[in-house]
């Protein structure tokens, strides 16, 4: 068979195609007896993307994860890793998983249980390599040591090292700090960073809210089985506050204030929320709000300025926001 | 893809099995058991009866029923070694989290049961073969008696451990790990029972007694197949002259095996085996 000028064309159709996304869920549902623990999630991770999994406990952020690895067979619901439907074992072969209970043979050695999960894997990636993942993670003076000898946290950076060192194009971190102290988990963050660089993709599952604002692009919050926010950093922290310490605030002056966006206050402290345009992550509040203009009218009204602090909602607040106002 | 599972997941268990102890602690066994029966053997070479000295045919006869015996014990360890590690081996590993990673790489569940099978069955087999010679070669320098079919009694016992440990991965996947192997030697152990019950019943010629051996070596062919490695064990010509006294008698094994009881064997694994293999590929871990 010759491949005619519209097969060639489609191929190149085909090549243009921007490639499928990391990860693509549809309507994942899954019961644990008459407890619903997972409730139509769906969710897309963009190639390259670093997306943080958020939630109390319980939301169902593991059973999701479990159920993209095929690990926890889903009720209801479609997975695609990476292009490939989920139940195909192979849309794993680029897949990376640190688990949130992680356990690695206590027999082997942490050189011999990376050289396994190559071989599980079906890479062929050289030992020197292999030794180097461990390096990344701080066990390169213990490869050749058995894992039952290993503290908790460092069997947790012996797990990243598995996660990575089958040359993923997904990663997938559920808790990866749990056993960490803060040297780890400012390694940890450094390892997400550099995946993102080279263009890996990393589904991060997190109690700490710090960990997942500084290194995810974008946020999926579940409550109670479904998904109760998504979007970017910016679009979930589009608004942004001015904190002031103001005395002699008259009339006047407060209707000035209310004028630029909802005002608390709190003895000599008033928080303006400052309302409109959703800038990005990166823009700060003076590029879009006239502060400067606000505090000169409010001296103008005889206003004694003692603080001026421009500031933006934390994911934290953020997130107890959305779980809040979701309760019934 | 999955040859490759399949075979590193038998590498990882046999190293496992090599590494953990378990194979130190058979060793120690193994040795007593043959020591025990060195001892033993040694005395009955010197043995004399109430009528005078043992002829050869009774020094035969005897050094049968011992073997036998002793490999009753030698299958005893090695069903008990393979069924206490085919249950931490699964669900032992789904329990602490170790399957986790395994099973979220690019690897099909059967494949990875077949492998952890294959490489028990490496294991128990290994052992019962190296343990049976080692206790052929006891009973030859302190009676000088070899036994008349080596190879197949050896290769039936190493079927009987594959029986057992399959029985074992089976109740692994769906139970705990201590649960799995407490049940599997359990049921062994009933089916022996059951087996002699049957021989008595046979020597009674109570029909109902004897279908109690036949039913329950066919639910479990571990009995079955541990007879017709006694037949390969014991001297022929030695039972024929003990008669029909022998008759029922627990360590001493009237026929062999027919072709169809292997075949129903070999079916009987397979199927357990592809059993497993559904109820594992549907857990959620």
């Amino acid at each position: 068979m010759t491949a005619g000028p519209d097969l060639a064309a489609a191929r190149g159709l085909l090549a243009g195609l921007p490639p499928s996304p990391a990860v693509w869920c549809s309507g994942l549902r899954k019961r644990y007896g008459r407890r619903t623990a997972v409730d139509g999630v769906s969710f897309t991770v963009g190639r390259g993307e670093v997306l943080g999994l958020l939630g109390p406990n319980g939301a169902g952020k593991t059973s999701v994860i479990k159920m993209l690895l095929g690990l926890v067979r889903p009720d209801a619901g479609e997975v695609h890793l990476l292009g490939r439907p989920g139940r195909d074992p192979r849309a794993r072969e680029r897949v990376g998983y640190l688990p949130e209970l992680f356990r690695y043979q206590p027999w082997l050695t942490a050189a011999e249980v990376l050289a396994l999960h190559v071989r599980l894997s079906g890479a062929a990636v050289p030992d020197a390599e292999q030794r180097d993942r461990l390096g990344l993670v701080g066990l390169a003076d213990r490869t050749g040591d058995r894992v039952g000898g290993f503290s908790k946290g460092m069997q947790q950076r012996l797990g990243l090292a598995v996660a990575l060192v089958a040359r993923p194009e997904l990663v997938v971190l559920d808790e990866p700090t749990s056993a960490l102290d803060p040297l780890g988990r400012a390694d940890v963050r450094d390892v997400v960073l550099g995946l993102r660089e080279e263009g890996v993709a990393v589904l991060l599952n997190s109690h700490l809210i710090g960990e997942v604002e500084r290194v995810c692009d974008r946020v999926v919050v579940l409550d109670r089985g479904r998904v109760a926010a998504a979007g970017t950093l910016g679009e979930l922290l589009g608004r942004r506050e001015l904190r002031l310490r103001l005395t002699g605030v008259g009339a006047d002056a407060e209707a000035r204030l209310a004028a630029a966006g909802r005002l608390t206050r709190s003895g000599e402290s008033w928080t303006v929320e400052l309302a409109g345009d959703e800038g990005t992550a990166e823009d700060t509040a003076e590029d879009t709000a006239d502060v400067p203009g606000l505090v000169a009218d409010l001296v103008g009204l005889g206003v004694r300025v003692h603080a001026v602090e421009p500031g933006r909602i934390t994911l934290e607040e953020r997130l107890l926001g959305i779980l809040r106002g979701d309760r019934p | 893809m999955t040859a490759r599972t399949v075979l590193t997941l038998a590498g990882l268990t046999l190293r496992e099995a090599a590494r953990r102890k378990v194979l130190r602690a058979l060793a120690v066994l193994t040795l007593a058991l043959l020591g025990l029966s060195a001892w033993g053997f040694a005395k009955l070479a010197g043995l004399e009866s109430q009528a005078g000295a043992l002829t050869s045919g009774e020094v035969r006869l005897v050094a049968s029923q011992l073997l036998n015996l002793v490999m009753f014990g030698l299958s005893l360890i090695a069903a008990l070694g393979t069924a206490f590690l085919a249950g931490p081996t699964l669900a032992g590993e789904v329990e602490s989290g170790q399957a986790l990673v395994l099973l979220a790489r690019p690897v099909r569940r059967s494949a990875v049961l077949v492998g952890k099978w294959l490489g028990l069955v490496a294991f128990g087999s290994g052992y019962v073969v190296l343990a049976g010679l080692a206790q052929f070669l006891v009973v030859r320098v302190t009676v000088d008696y070899w036994p008349p079919q080596p190879v197949t009694g050896l290769a039936l016992l190493a079927a009987q451990t594959a029986v057992l440990l399959t029985l074992g991965l089976l109740l692994a996947t769906a139970v705990s790990p201590m649960a799995s192997g407490v049940v599997a030697v359990g049921l062994f152990g009933a089916t022996w029972i059951a087996g002699v019950v049957g021989g008595v019943g046979e020597a009674l010629g109570n029909e109902g007694v004897a279908r109690v051996g036949t039913v329950s070596r066919m639910l479990l062919p571990t009995d079955g197949l541990w007879r017709g490695a006694m037949h390969a064990f014991q001297d022929p010509s030695a039972v024929l002259a003990a008669g029909a006294e022998f008759a029922g008698f627990p360590f001493l094994s009237e026929a062999g095996l027919t072709p169809a009881y292997l075949a129903w064997s070999v079916l009987w694994v397979a199927l357990v085996l592809g059993l497993a293999g559904t109820v594992f590929a549907r857990r959620d871990v």
